[in-house]
């Protein structure tokens, strides 16, 4: 029994980050219509620098994400305005535009990969924040872990709020709707799409702070968190916030389960939910 | 559909060709060493771009799978390449290659544009994290040795795949076959409307080009000597093929052969002394084909081509 408490509870975890990297990518696919295999450059641009702020100059990884995020934000942005936007005046389709920026999206991660692996080189950094064991529901979880998913959950339902209650939130979501007629309203559709794209790789940027605190970054660890992310999406509904959350949570859950009754399997397993989910219900679990 | 438009009089494309091919061929006899291992690595490229472009050049759909049927072939030449002589291991790697394509592609040729490319980036990653657990669980080990192949037999098999490559696409492209393909990139409804058999035709064309895949990559492990399952499944040769095959462009099968055998020819340069730098360019490059060079490098020299042409006329 308290064996089964400390997996549920890791998954949960493990599903507050999943949740916040997933959705930065669905923001980015769900608005601005870019399947960005590059978010986990992103994730790991934040977990990077903060590992570099940490161990240079002693600032803490709290303050790195007020430092990151921002940064992300603003490059982001500008990715969004000088590549993505011409992307897209050009394309005569959506469906042309969605292959033609996953491609350069694939272009921008191999860009930030190996900018990153001259700027640091290939060795697992890490350092130690707050790992300190606390007691949670009569087990041992470090402090850093539950700061976390403290964390993840705030920007989460923040960000939530953002959307829901704000005149940007409002034009985001006319803009995920339909575009063009957004931008009849009187939107200005490539200041939001620009917008969505930026706050997508400020989300994971943060997300790769928080990571960055409780397990090891290296250069090369985007792909794999870009790839969950993308699973995690596609569970929840291309697109979907709500979506996101739930499925980071149930992929959460299902890697601690596997990984408690089989380690080596956790990885096939997600990608077992991932195709089946494709083949059945490629919209996902709360999509359109 | 381009040759016209590319080489003013007919006969010089073909006739060039088969000077290329007959200097290949005899390759062995006159070079070194060294030049036959770097060629046999650019036509390994080669295989992959081009039979990339067989499957998703007309039809539109981006196949992220190559490595998955790179990776079959490399470990049928792992596992099957002790027991039995190497042709019929190139063989049977392409063989089984083209059966999990069929049922790949049976399953996920419904999921249009995005999702196909998800899919097929998705079972690159599932068979490399499921056959790790296999190898580790099963058979105690985590990679396998190869059994060792001469420089220039390898070198022939390699090239003796790229000719049949080579014919299969002019044939494709030549035939009704082609044509069909073509519609189904246009305009897939209008395509099932006028009596072509879309899932069908997508789902043989895919597994036709996995073959090629599967035979390079059961020659290439012979090579290699050592594979585990992230040297076969490296992701890294979707991306690689797709890439070469768009910045030597999609509208004649020329342009990948080009663009797979100039990034060959700089990873050979770069790849041992700036491996990162190399990745860096790839990046740099793909952003700039993507946005400047639809129809890439070879739809670039078709159009100065014209232009110089153009200007020649204009003058006489």
């Amino acid at each position: 029994m308290k064996i089964l408490l400390e997996v549920l509870i890791t998954g949960l975890l493990m599903g507050g980050l999943y949740a916040l990297i997933s959705v930065g990518l669905s923001l980015q696919y769900g608005v601005a219509r870019i399947l960005n295999i590059s978010h986990g450059e992103f994730i790991m641009l934040g977990g990077m620098t903060t590992w570099a702020l940490y161990t240079a100059l002693h600032i803490s990884p709290l303050l790195a994400l007020a430092i990151c995020g921002p940064l992300a934000l603003g490059l982001g942005y500008l990715i969004h305005r000088t590549l993505f936007k011409r992307l897209l005046d050009r394309a005569p389709s959506f469906a042309v535009f969605e292959g033609n920026s996953m491609l350069a999206a694939f272009g921008l991660m191999f860009i930030l990969q190996n900018i990153a692996l001259i700027a640091w080189g290939a060795e697992i950094r890490g350092y130690s924040y707050l790992s300190i064991p606390v007691h949670f529901l009569g087990t041992l979880f470090g402090a850093n872990r539950l700061l976390t998913f403290g964390i993840a959950l705030a920007i989460g339902l923040a960000f939530y709020l953002f959307l829901n209650l704000t005149r940007t939130g409002k034009a985001i979501r006319a803009a995920a709707q339909d575009p063009a007629t957004a931008g009849l309203m009187g939107v200005n559709i490539n200041n939001v799409l620009a917008l969505c794209f930026g706050l997508g790789a400020a989300m994971a940027s943060v997300a790769g702070v928080l990571i960055s605190m409780c397990y090891p970054v290296h250069a090369s660890m985007g792909l794999e968190y870009t790839v969950i992310a993308i699973i995690v999406v596609v569970l929840g509904g291309l697109g979907s916030i709500p979506g996101s959350f739930l499925g980071g949570f149930i992929l959460g859950l299902v890697g601690s389960i596997v990984t408690f009754l089989e380690p080596g399997l956790a990885l096939v397993a997600y990608y077992i939910i991932f195709i089946v989910l494709l083949l059945i219900r490629p919209t996902g679990l709360l999509g359109r | 559909m381009r040759l016209g438009k590319i080489n003013p009089k007919k006969l010089w494309v073909p006739g060039a060709t088969f000077v290329v091919l007959a200097l290949l061929a005899t390759l062995p006899l006159y070079a070194s060493t060294y030049s036959v291992i770097l060629l046999t690595s650019i036509l390994m490229f080669v295989i992959l771009a081009l039979s990339w472009a067989l499957f998703s050049a007309p039809t539109g759909y981006i196949s992220l799978a190559p490595a998955a049927f790179f990776g079959v072939g490399i470990y049928t030449s792992a596992i099957l390449g002790k027991q039995l002589p190497f042709p019929l291991v190139v063989s049977l790697g392409g063989l089984i290659s083209f059966c999990l394509a069929l049922l790949v592609g049976a399953l996920t040729l419904r999921l249009r544009g995005i999702y196909f490319a998800m899919f097929t980036f998705g079972l690159v990653e599932l068979i490399k994290h499921f056959w790790l657990w296999y190898e580790i669980q099963f058979t105690g080990t985590r990679g396998r040795f190869v059994v060792v192949v001469p420089h220039n037999t390898i070198y022939l098999a390699m090239f003796a795949v790229f000719v049949l490559l080579l014919l299969t696409t002019y044939l494709v492209r030549r035939s009704r076959l082609g044509l069909a393909l073509r519609s189904i990139g246009e305009c897939e409804e209008a395509a099932a409307h006028i009596g072509v058999n879309v899932n069908a035709l997508k789902t043989v064309m895919f597994a036709v080009s996995a073959i090629f895949m599967g035979a390079a990559g059961s020659i290439i492990a012979t090579r290699w000597t050592y594979v585990d399952p992230y040297i076969a499944f490296n992701p890294l040769y979707s991306f690689m093929a797709v890439l070469m095959a768009l910045f030597g462009g999609l509208g004649h099968p020329y342009g990948p052969i080009l663009g797979a055998a100039i990034f060959a020819y700089l990873e050979e340069l770069l790849i041992t002394r700036f491996p990162y730098y190399y990745m860096l360019i790839f990046g740099v490059v793909l952003i700039i084909t993507v946005l400047y060079l639809p129809e890439g490098l070879i739809g670039l020299i078709g159009k100065i081509w014209r232009r110089v042409r153009g200007g020649h006329y204009a003058a006489a």
